[in-house]
This record gives C-alpha cells, structure tokens and sequence, in this order.
C-alpha cells in the first residue's frame, strides 16, 4: 500500500526523484533476500566483536564488564586454544591435501570411457551427500571400534593386530572419516573440470604422437589449475567448521588433541558459559576465514571471468 | 603392439577405477548390509557376508521418538527449502535479469557470507534466539537455515538464469508491474530444472545441518540430534545404529542422486558447470 502510494507521487515528482524511485524499485526483488542474510549471519559478527570485548561468564556472579581485548590476550596465553589452532591447522590441511589428491585420482579415472562408468561416478560421490553425524556413528561403531569394527577384523588379517583406532590415533580417525566424505566433493568438481578440457587439444596431442602421460602433465594439469585451487579452498572452508566428526568421534578429545576452533567455541560457549572469551575465539576463526576467503573469491571470479560469465 | 599396451593399461586404469570406487562405496554398503544383520551377526568374527537378513532394527527404530524428530526434520527442511527458493529466485532476478547497479559486488557479498563461520556467530545468535522465546522450536531452525542457504540458492539460480537468451526478456517490454508476470510466466518456467535441483541442494544441506541443530535445540530437534543421543546410550548397538543411519540417508543420497547433473554447480556457486 505504502509502495504504491509513493509509486503515484514518484509520477507527478520531478525526474530526479523519479528515478530514485525507479531504482528502489528495480532493487525491491533483491532486498528480502539481502535483509535476511545482513541480519541473520552478518549482525551476530558485529554482536560477538562487541560480547569478545567483555569479561562475560553465566556461571560467575558478577556483571559482565568492559575488558577491552583482555580475551584476545588471554587465548594466546592459554594452551589449549593454542592447540586447537594448531589442531585446526593440521586437520583441516591433510583433510583439503588426501581429498584434493584421491577426489584428483579417481577423477582421472573417471575421466575415461569404460563400462558402468555412469555408476561408478554415482556410488563414488555418494559419501558427500551422507549425513555427517551419521557417517561418524556408523564409522564409530561398525568400523573403528576395537572389537566389532571392520577396520580391527582387516589389521587382524593383515597380522598388524588390532588397534584402537579412536583413542590411539584421535586426529587420524577424524581425518579419514572426513577425507573420506571430501574426496567425494573433490572428485565432483575435479571431474567436471576435466570434462571440460577441450577434446581436440587432447586429441591434436595425440597425432604429434604426445604421450599420455605427457598430455595430462602439460596440458590437463594446467588447464585444471582453477578447479583444484577451487576445490580445496571450498573444502578447506568446510572443513575449518568440522563440527559433527568430532562431536560424535571424539568429544575434541583426549585432552584436546582433536578439538579444532569451532569445537573450542563450543565448549567455552555451551560447557564453560565463558561468553566472552567463547566470542574472542569466535572472532579468531572468523579472521582464519577471511584469511581463505579473499584468495578464494580472486579464484572464483578468475573463473567466471575466463568463461565470460561474469 | 603399442595399441595392445594401451588397451592393457586401459584395463589396469579402469580395475583401479573400479577399486577406488569401491572404497568410497564400501563404507556405506557395510552400513546397509550390517543393518540387515542380528546384532549377533553384526559383531561376529570373523565378519559374515552371508546371513539371514531381519527387519528388526527397522521395527524398532519407531519405538522411541524417532517420528517425533523425523517430523521436525521433514517441516524444517521442507519449510527452509521453500522459503529459500521463493527469496531467491526475485533476488537472482535483480543481479541477472534486470540487473541494478553493483550487481556483481552484491553477488560477491553474499558469496562471502557464505565463507564465514557459523561458530563466530553462534553466542548472539542463541542469545537473541533464547531473547525471542525461540529456542528448541523449529522456528528457529528454519530461520536460520533460510539464512544459510540463501547465497548458495542465489547464486545457482542466477547460473541457470544467465543461460537464458537475452532475445526471450529483451523482447517483453518492461515496466514495474510487468516484473512480476516476466519473472513468474517466463522465466520461472525456464529454469523449473535448475530450480528442482537448487531446492535438493538445499534440502541436503538443511536435512544434514549438526552445529545449528545441536547448540539451538534439544527435544524438538532435527534428527542429527536424535543420532548423537545414540552416543549417551554407552553401549553402541552395532546393527541399530546401521539401521537408523541407513534409513537417516535414504532421503538425502536420493536427492543427491537425483540432482546429480547440477550439483556441481551448486557447490560451487556456479562457476563449475
């Protein structure tokens, strides 16, 4: 009603105006869209900047009061977030190395024409659509578990004895099960970006009599250049916020050794109730990301501008 | 003799295919098989192949709250994957089709928000959410997981809709009130199969969703939830929880499936095809 209203006296208005109004009206389809991201991912940055400035804990009696960046300070001091950070780092960088490398490999494989190669492609990029708690509790349980897991039963018969995966190797089970689910992405895009490697270079590569080893290491591999950039900043980004693996693996344990950033956040979130320190954090990881972000939106637009679609 | 080379190494090339394949596959078809199993059969050794397959795990996943928490996960995912398409298709409208001014660093900003941990956000968000009465409802859930997957709708859509020749709208001629007629009798039509597989990509994300659900919400909750309860249990019943898992991902991999064609795409904003 109000819009219309101002639509008519746009009309009679001078031109200036009227364009104004035109131009919030060509806006008008973007802005339900744009006001609920702003304020539903965007303004809880800004609140969680103003809480990590604060000395804030649920359980201690005293109000929460202004301490300037006495909670960023602190994180530097404390161990234990250094050791997510560290954990963070180790995590996140052989997950986005395994799943960029074996997503790459099976891709290359897949690349090929062979029959069932339709299926093969289908039952291979299943994992990425598994529900993340899921796959840690059937991993959990059906596969890395001492005395019922499959994995006990193969390094038994293979006469390496059996191990406790998840108490013995935290940080590795947390690994595979997630490189498992990101190779399936990895093998997505990768895929798709040899498939659109030009055939007739390929094909005049081969009447010069290139082999095809040849082929894939001077032509296919620069070609997909963007697409492995691409992929592992995108896994890379997913896999800083890996929540469910851990939770349900691990619990970010034993003493700390498998919790990342996010998990951290948790728990001084939700089992310390240190809001203040817990937002500190928060706004720690937010600066990893955008550390990953920038590089990744120069790799995003480098490609849509090479296919002239932007 | 060099072409026999070749088609041996072709051979070799296509059985290791196959073997990785089957590395990625196995995990989730030890899942299926094991949920078939007795508990007796799923924790035998050494492991059985063959066995007298049983329902039971199945019959007994609906007596406790499974339904309850299926309901809520079907709602907020059904719900959030609405409401993220109806946002979405009018604001890929304004960045493609009628482009205003800046489009490209309002397409970028979105992107963005994408890119930024949720866990940064995740105190105020309880907060406020905890201010409004809305935690442990639905509500909050499908609030926030419009919100997530907004950009990632938008940015899929806008790929399908740049796909579009420009003679289809350069020929209707436009004014305020055409828009909407040109947006949902012309190019809704259009773009109706990239539209199905935005909303399975979203429904995926939205059906998945752990960290949200879990800090947001406890009994009225999604079903990621109702699998980390599994957890409190102590002992982990081997074939229960393959059951429950199994019939978890029937959903989600059958959507994944079935937008198979753009799901690259969708996963990376459209700059893979």
């Amino acid at each position: 009603m109000a819009l219309s209203l101002s639509l008519q006296s746009g009309k009679r208005a001078s031109p200036v105006r009227n364009a104004l109004v035109k131009g919030w009206w060509d806006r008008l389809p973007l802005l339900p869209a744009l006001v609920v991201v702003l304020c539903v991912t965007q303004l809880p940055f800004i609140i969680t900047l103003y809480y990590s400035l604060q000395r804030w804990n649920l359980v201690s009696t005293s109000a929460p009061r202004f301490v300037w960046f006495r909670n960023f300070l602190n994180a530097f001091n404390d161990a234990v977030f250094l050791k997510a950070v560290f954990n963070t780092a180790v995590m996140t960088g052989s997950i986005v190395i395994a799943s960029v490398f074996f997503g790459g490999l099976l891709a290359a494989g897949l690349n090929r024409e062979f029959r069932g190669r339709t299926l093969a492609r289908t039952l291979a990029i299943t994992p990425f659509f598994i529900m993340p708690v899921a796959a840690a509790l059937f991993w959990k349980t059906g596969i890395f578990d001492p005395t019922f897991g499959i994995l006990g039963w193969i390094t038994d018969a293979v006469g390496i004895g059996r191990f406790n995966w998840i108490s013995q190797y935290p940080r590795l089970t947390i690994i595979l099960l997630t490189t498992w689910q990101w190779s399936a992405f990895a093998l997505l895009i990768l895929l798709a970006g040899m498939q659109s490697f030009p055939t007739e270079v390929a094909e005049a590569a081969a009447v010069d009599g290139a082999s095809r080893f040849y082929t894939f290491r001077r032509l296919m591999l620069p070609h997909l250049r963007p697409f492995i950039e691409l992929t592992a900043l995108l896994t890379a980004m997913y896999v800083l916020e890996n929540f469910a693996a851990i939770a349900i693996l691990t619990n970010g344990g034993p003493a700390y050794a498998t919790t990342n950033l996010s998990y951290y956040v948790y728990l001084e979130a939700f089992s310390a109730f240190d809001l203040g320190r817990a937002s500190a954090f928060g706004m720690i990881a937010l600066a990893f990301a955008i550390a990953l972000t920038v590089p990744m939106l120069r790799v995003v637009s480098g490609i849509f501008k090479e296919g002239g679609r932007a | 003799m060099s072409l026999r080379r070749t088609s041996h190494l072709d051979t070799l090339l296509t059985a290791l295919t196959w073997i990785g394949t089957f590395v990625m596959f196995a995990p989730i078809g030890w899942m299926i098989l094991t949920s078939f199993k007795t508990e007796q059969d799923a924790v035998s050794y050494p492991p059985k192949l063959f066995f007298t397959p049983t329902l039971e795990h199945y019959q007994r996943i609906f007596e406790n709250d499974f339904a309850a928490f299926l309901t809520v996960s079907v709602l907020v995912t059904l719900t959030s994957t609405a409401i993220v398409i109806v946002l979405a298709v009018p604001a890929a409208f304004a960045l493609t089709v009628r482009p205003i001014p800046k489009w490209r660093d309002v397409l970028f900003f979105f992107i963005s928000t994408k890119m930024m941990p949720i866990a940064a956000g995740i105190v105020p968000i309880y907060l406020v959410a905890r201010a409004f009465d809305l935690l442990n409802t639905s509500t909050v859930l499908i609030i926030v997981y419009v919100s997530m997957n907004l950009p990632l709708a938008i940015w899929m859509i806008r790929s399908f809709m740049v796909e579009i020749p420009r003679d289809v709208f350069d020929a209707v001629e436009v004014d305020g009130a055409g828009r909407f007629r040109e947006m949902t009798q012309i190019i809704v039509p259009l773009i109706k199969p990239g539209l199905a597989s935005t909303a399975l990509l979203c429904g995926i994300f939205a059906w998945n969703e752990f960290f949200l659900a879990v800090n947001l919400t406890t009994t009225v909750s999604t079903l990621p939830v109702f699998l980390q309860k599994f957890l409190s249990f102590g002992q982990l019943y081997t074939a229960q929880v393959a059951a429950v898992a199994t019939l978890i991902n029937v959903p989600v991999v059958a959507a994944g499936w079935l937008a198979q064609k753009s799901l690259t795409r969708g996963l990376t904003f459209g700059a893979v095809k």
